[in-house]
């Protein structure tokens, strides 16, 4: 029993000291942006890397997500006569939900793992230590940009899962033999830029932070041998998907987007 | 305590180190002596890559002290740290080498964060010090594309690329065939005689060790002992005489081995 206390106890006080080396290492990043020089060509090579990574990937299961919505939505608004409504529910339920939510875990388990087993073993293999014994800080070398890039493609991917899955509900819904005008009319008018296209942009940028912080400080973290990178890819997947699901219910709730 | 000479221009005073509850060693004083080539030896796991990541600020000391061209650098804020080590070129065990850039993104890195060299500069420079450790047109090269000892010259080449005042070398040998040994040998004893370079070796490699060095240190568990390579040639400690006649083709565990002998614990 009181080992069992001492257990939560020491849990506890383990989770306070994680959530501290957080928010210490993305108070590093942050400084590590806003320093001299600017890494843009990193940057820039990291979006692109980040990018090619995940295009395919998030243009299948966009395409995929959109077309069961599309039929899901069809046999449910069929009951109702409602069929002209489905550009509505496909569009609604991927601005809102889908497309920021499944885009992170899609980007999670692609591109955070990726992120986390480089850092891990950048790490491991002296890389970092390299970098800090050339007077490199490798938080503004390596991390940083990592991290940025994260945050800006979230977004873009998610605005490309959210036009690829209503093509896929289009696609549905035009085989089983509803008006294109109409699918397209509805989406057009119950679709509102502040209410639902800024609520979604806000989600993935979230996410995006979300993921970039988590999956570069796993990495950063890890312990330097190949279990420890492998744990930490891990550890980073698990993380991320928790907390996206999670902040999700919270940004619905509070914001109502 | 320390026996260290008033001079201090690199060393260490006094250190101890852990790794967790792991104490890897207690009050360990010792002095690499300005200009000189110094070779660090002792058996796997006693320390000598921890004493080379102390001075380069890598790793923190639980106590002591550790002085780099004479400043205590265990206090050192990272931004000071960072000063420090423009005055140290090192040399990891396995290269470092960032393997997502080529051979000469890798060489050109350090002169571009920290000097105004152009381009056409920075890649005389480069050529310039790869064909010093005796290498030509792999500029375009990842490193994942070179052998073991190739990535580990180059690996040197960055080392010296900025003019460091010390260099440390973990291994420079370890995987090299015996010319490029013999080459990496004269390399460093040639940029020590010219630019007045001080340098510390962790070396296995007892007969390049005893041609180069003028100070050779073993580390053993109950301290470091010190002296010239005649001197240690000369000590009574089985230990150091079996380290330092053991065959290098040995496995690395020849002074463990003697260790559990009884009665040399003298
Ligand atoms: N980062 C680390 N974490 C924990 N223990 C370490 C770490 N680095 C080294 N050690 C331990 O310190 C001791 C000395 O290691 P090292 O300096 O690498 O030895 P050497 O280079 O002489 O072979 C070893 O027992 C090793 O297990
Ligand atoms: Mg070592």
């Amino acid at each position: 029993m009181t080992d069992a206390i001492a257990l939560i106890g020491s849990r506890a006080v383990q989770f306070v000291h994680e959530v501290g080396a957080v928010a210490t290492f993305s108070g590093h990043i942050l400084a590590c942006l806003l320093r001299r020089p600017a890494r843009i060509r990193r940057y820039l090579d990291e979006v692109f890397g980040l990018g090619v990574l995940s295009l395919i990937i998030i243009c299948i299961s966009g395409i995929a997500v959109g077309a069961v919505l599309g039929l899901q939505g069809y046999n449910t608004l069929e009951r109702f006569g409602a069929t002209d409504s489905l550009g509505t529910v496909v569009g609604l339920s991927l601005i809102r939900e889908l497309g920021p939510v499944l885009t992170a875990l899609l980007t999670t388990g692609r591109a955070g793992s990726a992120t986390t087993a480089e850092i891990g073993t950048m790490s491991a293999t002296e890389q970092l230590d390299g970098l800090r014994m050339m007077s490199i800080d490798p938080v503004h070398y390596v991390v940083a940009p990592k991290a940025l890039a994260m945050v800006t493609v979230m977004p873009l991917l998610s605005a490309l899962f959210i036009v690829c899955g209503i093509a896929g509900g289009y696609l549905v819904g035009v085989y089983w033999g509803i008006d294109p005008g109409s699918y397209l009319t509805g989406l057009e008018t119950s679709v509102d830029f502040r209410e639902d296209v800024l609520g979604s942009f806000i989600k993935a940028v979230v996410f995006g932070i979300l993921v970039g912080l988590i999956s570069t400080y796993r990495g950063f973290t890890a312990t330097p041998t190949s279990e420890g990178v492998s744990i930490a890819t891990t550890t980073t997947v698990v993380e991320a998907s928790v907390c996206i699901l999670v902040f999700d219910y919270f940004i619905t709730a509070l914001w109502g987007v | 305590m320390s026996e260290t000479a008033p001079a201090q221009h690199l060393c260490l005073d006094s250190v101890t180190m852990a790794f967790g509850r792991r104490t890897v060693f207690e009050r360990l004083s010792c002095c690499f002596p300005k200009g000189e080539i110094s070779v660090l030896l002792g058996g796997s796991g006693s320390g000598k890559s921890t004493i080379l990541r102390l001075i380069g600020g890598l790793v923190h000391p639980i106590d002591g002290r550790i002085l780099v061209d004479g400043e205590d650098i265990t206090k050192l804020a990272n931004r000071d740290l960072a000063k420090v080590r423009h005055k140290i070129g090192m040399l990891f065990q396995g290269g470092a080498l960032l393997d997502s850039l080529t051979v000469f993104e890798n060489l050109a890195l350090p002169l571009r964060e920290h000097t105004d060299l152009d381009d056409g500069a920075i890649h005389r420079e480069v050529d310039d010090r790869l064909a010093s450790v005796g290498l030509h047109d792999i500029d375009d090269l990842l490193p994942n594309q070179l052998s073991g000892g190739m990535r580990k010259r180059v690996a040197l080449a960055r080392a010296i690329i900025r003019k460091p005042l010390i260099l440390l070398c973990d291994e420079p040998f370890s995987g090299l065939d015996p010319i490029s040994t013999r080459q990496v040998e004269d390399l460093l004893v040639d940029i020590n005689r010219r630019r007045g370079i001080t340098i510390v070796v962790v070396s296995h490699h007892v007969a390049s060790t005893m041609r180069m060095a003028e100070q050779v240190s073993i580390v053993l568990p109950e301290g470091i002992r010190t002296g010239t390579p005649e001197e240690m040639e000369r000590h009574e400690d089985p230990r150091i005489q079996a380290f330092l006649t053991a065959d290098q083709d040995r496995p690395a565990g020849s002074l463990e081995e003697v260790e559990v002998l009884p009665g040399l614990g003298s």
